[in-house]
């Protein structure tokens, strides 16, 4: 019997290629969402689904997370503007604090632990099992029904997990302020928001919109492209809190400035 | 030997065929620098079971992935149903894959949705002026169809090995494939409910009067199910025939399948 050897020669590419194939890997992944969204089908009733498991599901953790912040902070603060008889700056210091930097970056993070992490690894589990592969050769874009409905949901949800969460660290806050002096609930609010301008709530709500859609692609990325098998899940999950919580810190210094400068 | 004998890397070439349904002509690929498929020419015809034998890591799962665009050769073409996938844009590709059904090994059911959402998902995404009563009654169908009337209510995880691969088969047929592939339909099962998978496969295949690409290694498998058999070797093709030629070959390598 005749043998033909068809084994081929290659090279095992370096680690700055490595980068640039990953970096492009990923602009490829997120522009395909803008080209996707606009185009049906929708899967409505998916993400609506998406959206209550990422937003309503997340509002323990966060409400508890933003009482105990506003508590604290308060708590840590007031001793130093005593000190300089400035108390009654302490709800709108707070407030500022809270609003403009604290409950956006805090609620991006557990955000990022808790949801990114989920949709980590539940698309690397679908992936390893085949579940994305089999809806590929179903007919059905699984790019849309798996990536465009929880990246919309994290893009919506998160910014109102932000919202809700200024609003229990100032509740916390209030109740940090009681236990040492007494302060109506009315005059708390009304001291605290008297502080804030629209320049301080503009910036923190367009940069929430940016932490939901980051922490929403990166963890479809990473889970959607999981390669092996089940200890794959565990990297993606683990690579999706990793490279958000990341991105997070670099949107936030990159909104900061571009808000400073205007 | 009776079976027919193939040269590696050979291309079967002969006249176009009205009734031929897939033709892989020269397919190469590689993985991470490993080169798993070099240069195999299948062809199957209206209404053909084809049974692809050969070892774990010979390519044969990635022959089969080649023909739904899943993978994509590096080397060489797919044609289906006369269209090569290659050359397809997206949604041409995914008007051939609704004529395709594809039962994977682990039998891929969505783990977050009961057998009857599995079941109704590619068919009321395929058919979106069915009412709900219409899917309702489709679905039973289909379960009858695999005899798990009862299960539709359960989660994936809920079901036995046999159970899955069932409800697997009932997803993928649920859309009326011309062609069906299957990759390794028996693996993991237990020898009375292989024999049952692959008696339903033939009943199935039957009914609906549809080709079908079975990859597997298991031998009673590939004797139930196939009319026509190739063995790949190191991602070659290294015989092919009826399965009573094969199983008469004195070459020891198609030999061992076989004893």
């Amino acid at each position: 019997m005749k043998t033909i050897e068809h084994q081929k020669t290659f090279e095992e590419p370096g680690y700055l290629k490595k980068i640039f194939t990953g970096t492009g890997d990923f602009i490829y992944f997120t522009s395909r969402f803008f080209k996707e969204v606009l185009k049906p089908p929708y899967f409505l009733k998916e993400t609506i689904r998406q959206c209550f498991q990422i937003g309503y599901k997340s509002l323990p953790l966060v409400a508890v997370t933003a009482f105990i912040i506003g508590l604290v902070l308060t708590l840590q603060s007031r001793p130093s503007l005593v000190q300089f008889g400035a108390e009654s700056l302490l709800p709108g210091m707070i407030s500022v604090s809270i609003i403009r930097e604290i409950g956006p970056v805090i609620t991006a993070i557990i955000c990022a632990g808790k949801i990114g992490s989920a949709i980590g690894a539940e698309l690397g589990s679908m992936r390893v099992t085949e579940q994305i592969e089999a809806m590929e050769v179903s007919a059905i874009n699984p790019y849309k029904y798996l990536v465009v409905t929880r990246v919309l949901a994290t893009t919506c949800m998160i910014p109102l997990l932000i919202v809700f969460t200024d609003a229990i660290g100032l509740y916390g806050s209030y109740t940090a302020m009681n236990i040492h002096s007494d302060i109506g609930l009315q005059r708390f609010f009304s001291e605290a928001l008297n502080h804030l301008d629209f320049s301080d709530i503009l910036p923190a709500l367009i940069k929430s919109i940016f932490f939901g859609f980051a922490t929403g692609i990166i963890g479809c990325y990473k889970g959607y492209n999981a390669k092996g098998g089940t200890e794959s899940v565990g990297r993606a999950a683990n690579a999706a809190v990793v490279s958000a919580s990341l991105a997070i810190f670099v949107i936030d210094m990159i909104v900061v400035q571009i808000t400073d400068f205007l | 030997m009776k079976g027919k004998m193939y040269d590696y890397g050979n291309v079967n070439e002969s006249q176009p065929d009205e009734s031929l349904i897939v033709e892989m002509k020269n397919i190469h690929k590689s993985f991470d620098y490993v080169e798993v498929l070099k240069g195999v020419s299948i062809r199957v015809h209206k209404g053909e079971n084809l049974v692809v034998l050969g070892k774990s890591g010979s390519g044969k799962s990635v022959l089969i992935k080649c023909i739904v665009g899943l993978v994509y050769p590096d080397e060489g073409e797919v044609y289906v149903f006369g269209n090569n996938i290659s050359e397809l844009n997206y949604r041409t590709l995914n008007k051939i894959r609704v004529k395709i059904g594809f039962l994977f090994q682990s039998a891929a059911l969505y783990d977050s949705m009961t057998v009857r959402e599995n079941l109704a998902f590619p068919l009321k995404h395929h058919n979106k002026k069915l009412s709900n009563n219409e899917v309702g009654i489709v679905i039973d169908e289909a379960l009858d169809n695999v005899g798990l009337q009862d299960a539709a209510e359960k989660m994936p995880s809920e079901l036995s090995g046999g159970m899955s691969k069932r409800i697997g088969l009932a997803r993928t047929l649920i859309l009326n494939p011309e062609i069906m592939l299957y990759d390794e339909p028996t693996t993991g099962l237990d020898t009375g409910t292989a024999k049952e998978i692959s008696e339903l496969i033939v009943h199935l295949q039957k009914k609906n009067k549809i080709s079908s690409i079975i990859i597997t290694h298991d031998m009673a498998c590939a004797k139930i199910t196939a009319d026509r058999i190739v063995m790949l070797k190191d991602g070659m093709i290294y015989a092919e025939g009826k399965y009573e030629e094969l199983a008469a070959s004195e070459d020891e390598w198609v030999k061992s399948f076989f004893s």
